[in-house]
């Protein structure tokens, strides 16, 4: 098992991440690309820009690709995400997961997203024609860990 | 105990990081705030709110992660410990 996690500045290649999962045991690959719109919610965006903690994101990408691979007996995951300024059409998000049967690599792939959006530590601000405005985001789940 | 100044009951050194709408919010990404022995991370929001009308803007309860990981605001700090307070989340 091969896990993987990424926070970068620079453009993400989808060929480099497909390229980082998949083996002779494994009959599915799946990737997925979060890519930047041209509208939300009725206003047109000319460029979004993504603010990260670092290496917090780095440390919570590593862990939920660890528990994607760990419960769906994936032998590859690997996960990037960009920061900085992107242009619509550029590629934020890249999830890639290879099993050995495609259930789990859908499921897999999905589960990691959905608990992404939750949890990671990153923010966009979205730029307008007439303005700019942080994206609402979700409350990430209250620490539990007792020190 | 960290002794950052003389005495039994020196203050500790928390080093405050703020992010998007919340750096945007004070003007600054990070700054460090004393607090004494035995403070909570909310105490040291608490503090944080204090430094003038711009942190007044932060909310009294936001997430916090101390050390780079999510914890709850009566978490105890230690010296040198990093809070960040995380406004909602929206990657991918």
């Amino acid at each position: 098992m091969s896990v993987e996690a990424l926070i970068t500045a620079d453009p993400i290649e989808p060929r480099r991440v497909l390229a980082s999962v998949g083996s002779p045991d494994d009959g599915a690959v799946v990737l997925f690309l979060g890519i930047v719109r041209r509208r939300n919610e009725g206003r047109e965006v000319t460029r979004m820009r993504y603010d990260a903690y670092e290496a917090m994101a780095l440390r919570v990408l590593r862990e939920l690709a660890g528990e994607a691979a760990t419960t769906y007996g994936a032998t590859h995951v690997i996960t990037v995400h960009r920061t900085g300024d992107l242009a619509v059409g550029d590629v934020s998000l890249a999830v890639a997961v290879s099993t050995p049967h495609r259930a789990d690599a859908f499921a897999a792939c999905q589960w990691l997203i959905d608990e992404l959006k939750q949890r990671l530590p990153v923010w966009k601000k979205e730029h307008y024609v007439d303005g700019e405005r942080w994206i609402e985001g979700t409350a990430p789940p209250p620490g539990e860990v007792a020190r | 105990m960290p002794r950052h100044r003389s005495g039994y009951l020196a203050g500790m050194q928390i080093r405050m990081l703020l992010f998007a709408l919340y750096g945007d919010l004070a003007g600054v990404r990070e700054v460090e705030v004393d607090v004494s022995p035995g403070s909570t991370a909310r105490d040291a929001v608490q503090r944080l709110r204090g430094l003038g009308p711009a942190f007044a803007r932060l909310p009294a309860e936001p997430a916090v992660a101390i050390n780079q990981e999510y914890a709850g605001l009566d978490t105890g700090l230690s010296g040198g410990d990093e809070v960040a307070l995380i406004p909602p989340v929206a990657g991918g």
